[in-house]
């Protein structure tokens, strides 16, 4: 319980900051608003319109909290304006993408720790391949699947797992090399195949670093569909529900959007971080 | 698996042994001229001064090192078919446990590799188990055990399969000495149960003279054999030999031995 008192002190901290700069940020606008009409604002009206504003510079957390409610609790989640519908049309791409990102990295760390010459000519190319800025060729790659007729979930989804896979195969490659000379030795001394020494030792002994990985990927699969959800006038999902804030200047719907994503990425992680705590508890951990 | 030998042949015998490392300070010569023979059944201690080989030639036997000359049959095969034929268990200085099986999920790993049917794995952990003197702890996990015990574990992992060939590198150099003539005596009496043919490397002089039938005494730069001395005493060996006569008069021209290899550089 100790440990909530910090994360606390952290929070309301960042809550008071953040009321502070949403009157800096907002009161410009507050007072132009009340030159034009004539009249002057006293402190109190000005700060308490700073943090009201239909579209203020910078929403005030009550604000966001406020958009977060009306639109998932009270709201149909098959609505257009739903959060849960936008939220669930981001997570769905991200977990496809996350998936076959996941299993292409494994796979090709697999194939990396077993083949020199894979390890030599495909490792250069995964990491060129992660200093391309994704947000330069995801409107191409959507372009492109468009124009052969691949829509909606998967252009998104390989963006997202495109995004993913390189941590699994970096984190993987560190975890399948993991175990000493010693004990592959002792896999000799039993005259083990590589599948066996693979499966009763690499693959054990990687699961700490995979789940590290994993956590990484998610996050990553989770930008990587946000991304490729905004540069192609997407109207579904929450890089969709960010752009079209950013249109009409709708700032709250583009912070209470921003915060659904967080939500999000956090429940993820915190998924992945249980299944870790289960399996390395079966696994004689504790 | 690897009975397929000639009783009056060696079990082990290697002739002109040489090995040398290639290393980026140059060679490395590890061992040179190595020649022995290993009867079926014998306990053969393999002791000197550090970097003398006794690893080495333990790993050249095994199969998990190559000889640059010279030549080494194991029942018969190169050691890479004898390893094939799975001829020995092997026990390194550390226990090398998995940390996410349990003391029977750690001994029924070279059942799994091996193939033994499932119902005859259970039955194999048991019984060696038993014959480390650990029945009981097949549900633990590593960590929960003393670090002698991890290695009579380890030691039970490489008996649970049917190998007549023991090789041991220091199991027990990391233990106190308490401990350790415990595990000599109770090795002792798993060697006499089991009939194996046991290669043990260790830098203790008492605990070569106690346990082996065979003592060799290596040298270093270049790793050689300087002598080998034939234990007179019984294979019935309680604790209390050590202060006999014969046991010190052995241990003495073992540590003759010794001297002799470090005077030589
Ligand atoms: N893989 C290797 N590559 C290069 N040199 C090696 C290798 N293994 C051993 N050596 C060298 O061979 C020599 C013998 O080493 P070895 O490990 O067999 O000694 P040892 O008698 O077991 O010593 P210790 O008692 O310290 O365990 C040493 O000089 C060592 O540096
Ligand atoms: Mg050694």
């Amino acid at each position: 319980m100790r440990s909530v008192i910090p994360i606390l002190t952290m929070v309301a901290a960042i809550v008071v900051i953040w009321y502070g700069a949403a009157i800096g940020m907002n009161a410009q606008w507050a007072r132009d608003q009340a030159a034009r009409a004539g009249t002057t604002l006293s402190t109190s009206e000005l700060i308490a319109d700073t943090w009201s504003q239909e579209r203020p510079k910078l929403p005030a957390p009550h604000q966001i909290v406020a958009e977060l409610w009306k639109t998932t609790a009270m709201m149909k989640p098959t609505s257009k304006r739903s959060l849960v519908f936008h939220g669930w049309i981001t997570l769905s791409a991200t977990m496809l993408g996350f998936v076959f990102g996941t299993g292409a990295g494994i796979l090709l760390a697999i194939g990396i720790v077993h083949s020199r010459s894979m390890d030599m000519g495909v490792m250069p190319w995964a990491i060129a391949s992660q200093t391309i800025p994704i947000i330069a060729i995801a409107p191409m790659i959507i372009v492109v699947l468009n124009s052969i007729g691949i829509t909606g979930l998967v252009p998104k989804a390989i963006i997202s797992a495109y995004l993913s896979f390189f941590p699994v195969v970096v984190g993987m490659v560190k975890g399948l090399r993991s175990p000493d000379a010693m004990q592959l030795d002792l896999l000799r001394t039993y005259n083990a195949s590589k599948p066996q020494a693979l499966w009763k030792l690499r693959f054990p002994a990687s699961l700490p670093y995979l789940f590290a990985s994993l956590k990484v990927g998610v996050a990553a699969s989770l930008v990587g569909t946000i991304v490729g959800e905004l540069p192609t006038g997407a109207i579904r999902g929450l890089g969709a529900r960010m752009l079209t804030g950013s249109y009409y200047g709708q700032t709250i719907q583009i912070w209470s959007a921003l915060f659904a994503a967080a939500i999000l990425a956090a429940g993820l992680v915190g998924i992945i971080g249980l299944v870790q705590r289960l399996t390395l508890r079966r696994m004689g951990a504790v | 698996m690897g009975t397929g030998c000639v009783t009056t042949k060696p079990v082990i015998e290697a002739r002109g042994l040489d090995l040398t490392f290639q290393t980026s300070d140059g060679p490395i010569q590890a061992l040179k001229g190595v020649d022995l023979a290993i009867e079926k059944g014998e306990f053969v201690s393999f002791i000197g001064p550090s970097g003398c080989g006794k690893t080495t030639f333990l790993r050249v036997i095994a199969g998990l090192e190559q000889a640059t000359g010279g030549s080494v049959t194991v029942n018969g095969m190169t050691p890479d078919e004898a390893r094939r034929e799975r001829a020995y268990g092997y026990v390194f200085q550390a226990a090398g446990l998995y940390p996410w099986r349990t003391i029977a999920g750690n001994i029924k790993l070279p059942l799994e590799i091996m193939g033994y049917p499932r119902s005859e794995r259970d039955a194999r952990v048991e019984k060696v188990l038993e014959l480390v003197d650990l029945d009981g702890f097949g549900k633990k996990y590593p960590w929960q055990l003393s670090g002698g015990m991890q290695q009579r574990a380890s030691i039970a992992r490489a008996l649970a399969f049917d190998a007549d060939i023991m090789l041991m590198d220091e199991p027990f150099g990391a233990l106190d000495e308490i401990v350790r003539d415990h595990l000599n005596e109770q090795l002792l009496e798993l060697w006499a149960r089991t009939e194996k043919t046991i290669g043990f490397v260790t830098h203790s002089i008492p605990e070569a003279v106690y346990l082996s039938t065979k003592i060799v005494v290596m040298s270093p730069r270049p790793g050689r054999i300087s002598d080998v001395i034939d234990s007179p005493l019984p294979r019935d060996r309680p604790l209390g030999i050590r202060d006999t006569p014969e046991f010190l008069a052995v241990a003495h021209r073992v540590r003759e031995g010794l001297r002799a290899g470090h005077a030589y550089d």
